[in-house]
């Protein structure tokens, strides 16, 4: 048996197929992950995610400490609530994590990968040592992601008050409101809330989302959902041996202040300088189906696919890929089991709020 | 459970085989496979009229999850195929057993059935793998 969050007999009563994600009993579909997508892409969905890792850092040093150990500038959250995506990295430039760091009136709130917490645990207590700071893990606490076109007024209408406050909320902003942190951020390239809250009150909200309609959704519709989104999946599209440049992060990286001393900064200046791998989509137009570690075959040399599925979006397969710096788009080729199949090379993402973004003429 | 209909033979690779009145070898996947493959997206079928040898690759499955290998139960040609997986591979899932057949084989040799599991040794054989 392993971890439970405390929405496992919720799972089991929704016929839940259970399988084991990083240790942890999670449910993987509910019946059927195509319908599940659906239904997060058209109307509303709920993940449950309290398998992921919150840690609060607070302290007279914290934005100090937070400058030092992420790639991107915590200085940048002027607001309380507002929120940032950014890679934590090795002295190498490879990324140990990503994770969203909140902004909140006790000081910050991390949310990292479950797969991940002791070395983020570990990294995140040996680099704190210098500095004044109290990190504190959250395991109390509960995480629902919902999700979908219709997801944010369902969350607003359950909110017992904040109905307002929360339809007004920007992206990657959060609210506290009665005990709950409600924040305007998810994985799924929908808009949507991932609500935290008292794991004792999980199942009460779980259910009142049921019966609000909101239809429950497992780790697979999460995976092909994030991958049409074109975001990655820490453990597959990133590791620490690949930088935030060579995983399509580059965007995440706070260059400004120069005087900025980030963990990874001068690794990453280098890679900058002399070049490096990047990270493309891929769209196979042919029946077929792309998966991780198949082979990419370039002009240049070989590149690799870090996640391909099936996108039920757009009923074709889809892959984020990484491949040798200076690749010529126009003759890159999948090795699908022994077979090379051409692919059209994209900027991800694939889908964003239930469009495609891709061409399938 | 799954379901392992009793009138059928089946390969413990997870294809069910069924003797036809007119002599000819209906195959698909089990029940069982099915549900270890979640969402069927794409079906890869055998050609018509192509030669199969019983054990010998025959197509391919890919899911939302996984890809997997179909496997010729018995040795023959394939004379029909489920042309219906082209547009509604969900056939697979919603109907393992019927709709959802993958193709048709003129057997050879039809004491190849014999050497096939029946329902009992099949289920027998995927209790095993767990």
């Amino acid at each position: 048996m392993g971890n439970r969050t405390p929405l496992y007999d919720a799972h089991i009563a929704a016929r839940g197929k259970i399988v084991d994600f990083s240790g942890w009993d999670m449910p993987i579909h509910y019946g059927s992950q195509l319908d599940e997508h659906r239904v997060v892409r058209e109307h509303a969905g709920v993940f449950d995610v309290s398998h992921m890792t919150i840690v609060d850092v607070t302290g007279a040093d914290a934005t100090r400490f937070l400058r030092r150990l992420l790639a991107n500038d915590v200085a940048r959250l002027v607001t309380t609530g507002k929120a940032l995506y950014t890679a934590m990295l090795n002295e190498q430039g490879g990324v140990i994590d990503d994770l969203i760091v909140y902004l909140t009136d006790f000081g910050y709130r991390l949310v990292v990968n479950c797969g991940t917490r002791e070395k983020d645990l570990s990294w995140i207590g040996q680099n704190a040592s210098a500095f004044e700071v109290q990190i504190e893990e959250r395991p109390e606490l509960a995480m629902l992601a919902v999700q979908g076109p219709e997801a944010a007024a369902i969350v607003a209408q359950l909110s017992d008050g904040a109905d307002e406050a929360l339809l007004g909320l920007g992206n990657f902003y959060s609210l506290f409101w009665k005990g709950r942190m409600y924040c305007r951020t998810g994985y799924t390239g929908e808009d949507g809330f991932e609500v935290i809250l008292p794991g004792s009150e999980a199942e009460g909200y779980w259910q009142a989302l049921l019966a609000a309609g909101v239809k429950p959704c497992g780790l697979g519709a999460r995976d092909t959902l994030r991958l049409e989104a074109g975001m990655n999946l820490y453990g597959s599209d990133m590791d620490e041996s690949v930088s935030p440049l060579e995983a399509g992060m580059g965007w995440t990286i706070a260059w400004k202040p120069e005087e900025r001393d980030f963990i990874g900064r001068a690794a990453l200046e280098t890679q900058r300088r002399v070049g490096h791998r990047l990270q493309v989509g891929l769209v196979l137009k042919e029946r077929g189906v792309m998966r991780g570690h198949q082979r990419v075959d370039t002009a240049v040399g070989d590149g690799e696919i870090t996640s391909g599925s099936f996108s039920p979006t757009l009923g074709v397969s889809i892959a984020l890929a990484r491949v040798p710096a200076k690749m010529e788009a126009s003759s890159v080729r999948v090795d699908i089991r022994g077979k090379l199949y051409s692919v059209e090379v994209v900027k991800p993402p694939f889908v964003r709020q239930g469009k495609p973004l891709v061409s399938l003429d | 459970m799954t379901q392992i209909p009793k009138e059928l033979k089946y390969a413990s690779t997870h294809e069910w085989a069924r003797l036809e009145e007119d002599g000819t070898v209906t195959v698909g996947i089990t029940d069982h496979a099915q549900d270890l493959l979640g969402d069927v997206v794409f079906v890869e079928l055998p050609e018509l009229g192509s030669e199969m040898s019983a054990g010998g690759e025959a197509g391919v499955v890919e899911s939302v999850k996984a890809a997997s290998d179909i496997y010729a139960p018995v040795s023959g040609v394939v004379v029909e195929i489920n042309e219906s997986l082209q547009d509604t591979p969900e056939l697979v899932n919603s109907d393992p057993y019927h709709d959802g057949w993958f193709f048709r084989i003129k057997p050879s040799d039809a004491s190849d059935l014999d050497d096939l599991l029946d329902a009992a040794g099949y289920q027998e054989a995927c209790e095993e793998e767990h």
